[in-house]
């Protein structure tokens, strides 16, 4: 057995809305193994995004602890929280996140810029990247100009580009269609198995999570076996 | 940098209210230093004119002892004049001993000349016409160093004043009333006698006040025409630094025991006037540069709304508060420099351009276009007024994104 690179330990997150404190997740504790595809499944508003965000150190529960690698988040300055994000953590949610402005290079490479690696080596990783995702070709183009299935990728080479140790996926392929989201399932199977990448995916298709390596089954805010 | 580099796409991305704004520092700054150029450079004309007529000390009148002075002795023993005020002291008319006031002033530090000057009034008749005229006795030598007399010198020379013993210098409006030519003879009444005069030159100063009521003779004709064969005379005393006129006018009154006024109090009610003009011009014209910097305040705020997805999935990809609040305050520094940058150059043109444009002013000087002043100050001043309501317009705004959360702008997304 390995050791989990991810766990989580009783965690609760409530959410205020008009003055009403509501439950969304419930002493939560998971353990993730690495190098495989973990896939969250269950119904809506049952918190998967939520329990995503907390492993992610994008938000914060109200009570237990998140641990990376063994070493506990609850401590950690928001200085250091922001860090981790950008050396450990892939993000890539439903919606792309690209942005406009910038063009496919320049979105993928912004991760390894903020890490401070050079220029070059940043643009090295971003192509090396690309290359894989057979988005070579598109280099120079402006994000927005892209296809959906296209700027999903776009966004997975970013969350991958830092070589993040962990990449958690929200619905990424929500808005695609079945081809493309096979696509995007294939790749981040690559990267777990080739990679050693450890990745968490929230998911509605059960096709794909079937797929996966494991499945965590949520409900209420809770995790059912 | 990165913050930098992203700031530099947005600013390019949104060319229009970028131009808008930039546009408005541009005018904001140009519209500033034009018109502190303006009031500035009339202001500076002016004082030009005052010290070129009426030199930047005047020393006239001396103490009566006994009622405005205290006396004080000093550490060293000698005894000093203290004045508590200059109304409450009491003074008898002109300088009763010029050689010694003359000599006493030789070596006072920061002067650059000393004219004596002995005033009185007359009438100038020419065949056909007549003037009331205020009289100038003064040694011409000595009077080029207190003032610009030669400059004002319109037609005739003061070579011809120099060389003629009975030689006068008339006001230009004077000089017109009368009807006369250089080299015509004038007469003068009203004093101890009348006495013939030969018109040597006309000057003119722009000063209403001086061109239709002065004229200048040499000292000793001035004596024997108002019969005062000793004292009475003022002094004009011209120095390195006219600005510290005031201070030594304090000393010199002290030292002296005369009243010594300097130009800065002579002319104070005009030189209020021009502090007031030059103020309220920058003021009227930083409200340009206020509305400039509340189109940026609205144009950064809408981005912060616009970009928040950006702002989250920077912070997500490890971005922190400030990185996020740069990336604004850099567009901000940008539009900022380029509208100093810009509005500098266009502020220099216009200020060229107004320069050369025609304007007749005669009465407190004389000039046929307008006046500009070339000042760095106000260059820096206007640079620091559109920086102050830059960052103001830009602070808020990036601290508004730096405080966007990113979970829930994304969990607001999918
Ligand atoms: N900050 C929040 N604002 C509004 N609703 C929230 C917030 N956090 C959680 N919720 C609510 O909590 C529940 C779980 O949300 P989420 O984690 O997004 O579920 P899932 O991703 O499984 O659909 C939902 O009912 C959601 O509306
Ligand atoms: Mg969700």
């Amino acid at each position: 057995m390995s050791v989990p690179i991810l766990c989580a330990h009783n965690l609760f997150y409530d959410f205020e809305e008009s003055g009403n404190s509501v439950p969304v997740l419930r002493d939560l504790s998971l353990d993730v193994k690495p190098g495989q595809v973990t896939s969250v499944v269950g119904p809506s508003g049952c918190g998967k995004s939520t329990l995503l965000y907390l492993l992610g150190l994008l938000d914060k529960p109200e009570s237990g602890e998140i641990l990376l690698e063994n070493n506990s988040m609850t401590q950690a300055s928001e200085q250091k929280r922001t860090e981790i994000r950008n050396e450990k953590i892939g993000f890539v949610f439903q919606f792309h996140f690209l942005i406009k402005e910038l063009t496919v290079l320049e979105n993928v490479r912004l991760p390894i810029l903020k890490s401070g690696k050079s220029l070059q080596s940043a643009n090295a990783q971003s192509e090396e990247i690309l290359e894989k995702l057979g988005l070579i070709d598109k280099l120079n183009r402006p994000a927005f100009k892209l296809s959906g299935g296209e700027q999903q990728r776009v966004a997975i080479a970013r969350a991958l580009s830092n070589s993040p140790r962990i990449l958690l996926a929200d619905e990424p392929t929500g808005n695609l269609d079945s081809s493309n989201s096979d696509a995007v399932f294939e790749i981040l199977n690559e990267f777990a198995h080739e990679g050693g990448i450890t990745v968490v995916m929230v998911t509605h298709n059960m096709d794909l999570a079937q797929r996966s390596d494991e499945i965590i089954r949520m409900m209420d805010g809770r995790i059912v076996t | 940098m990165l913050s930098l580099e992203l700031a530099l796409r947005y600013v390019i991305s949104r060319k229009r209210p970028m131009a808008m704004s930039l546009l408005g520092i541009v005018f904001g700054i140009c519209f500033f230093v034009l018109t502190q150029a303006q009031t500035a450079g009339f202001e500076a004309f002016f004082i030009r004119t005052i010290l070129g007529t009426n030199s930047a000390l005047l020393i006239s009148d001396r103490f009566q002892n006994s009622d405005g002075v205290v006396h004080e002795i000093d550490e060293n023993g000698r005894t000093r004049f203290l004045f508590n005020s200059r109304e409450g002291s009491r003074y008898r008319d002109g300088i009763d001993h010029p050689e010694m006031v003359h000599s006493a002033l030789s070596d006072y530090p920061g002067i650059t000349g000393v004219s004596e000057v002995l005033r009185g009034h007359g009438v100038m008749h020419s065949i056909s016409n007549k003037s009331s005229v205020e009289l100038h006795g003064i040694h011409l030598h000595d009077h080029q160093k207190v003032s610009d007399i030669g400059k004002y010198v319109s037609q005739g020379s003061t070579n011809r004043f120099a060389t003629d013993p009975m030689g006068v210098l008339i006001g230009s409006r004077i000089f017109l009333k009368l009807g006369i030519q250089i080299g015509d003879r004038v007469s003068l009444s009203g004093g101890n006698e009348n006495i013939q005069l030969r018109v040597s030159g006309v000057f003119e100063s722009g000063v209403n006040e001086i061109d239709k009521n002065r004229i200048y003779l040499h000292l000793k004709t001035a004596r024997s025409f108002l019969n005062r064969p000793f004292g009475g005379a003022v002094f004009q005393v011209s120095l390195e630094d006219p600005g510290n006129a005031p201070a030594i006018a304090d000393q010199m009154q002290s030292f002296l025991n005369h009243r010594v006024v300097s130009w800065q109090e002579r002319e104070q009610v005009w030189l209020d006037v021009f502090k007031a003009l030059r103020l309220s011009s920058a003021i009227t014209v930083s409200t340009i540069l206020l509305l400039s910097g509340l189109g940026i305040f609205n144009v950064f705020a809408i981005m912060v709304i616009e970009k928040k997805r950006d702002i989250a999935i920077l912070r997500s990809m490890g971005f922190t508060q400030s990185d996020v609040s740069s990336i604004f305050l850099w567009q901000g520094v940008i539009v900022l420099i380029l509208g100093i940058i810009l509005g500098s150059l266009l502020g220099i043109l216009s200020t060229y351009g107004v320069s050369q444009l025609p304007l007749r002013i005669r009465g407190i000087f004389s000039t046929d276009s307008f006046v500009v002043h070339w000042d760095p100050w106000h260059y820096i001043w206007a640079a620091l007024i559109s920086t102050i309501f830059v960052t103001v317009a830009t602070w808020i705004p990036a601290r508004r994104a730096s405080k966007i959360e990113p979970a829930k702008i994304i969990r607001e997304t999918n």
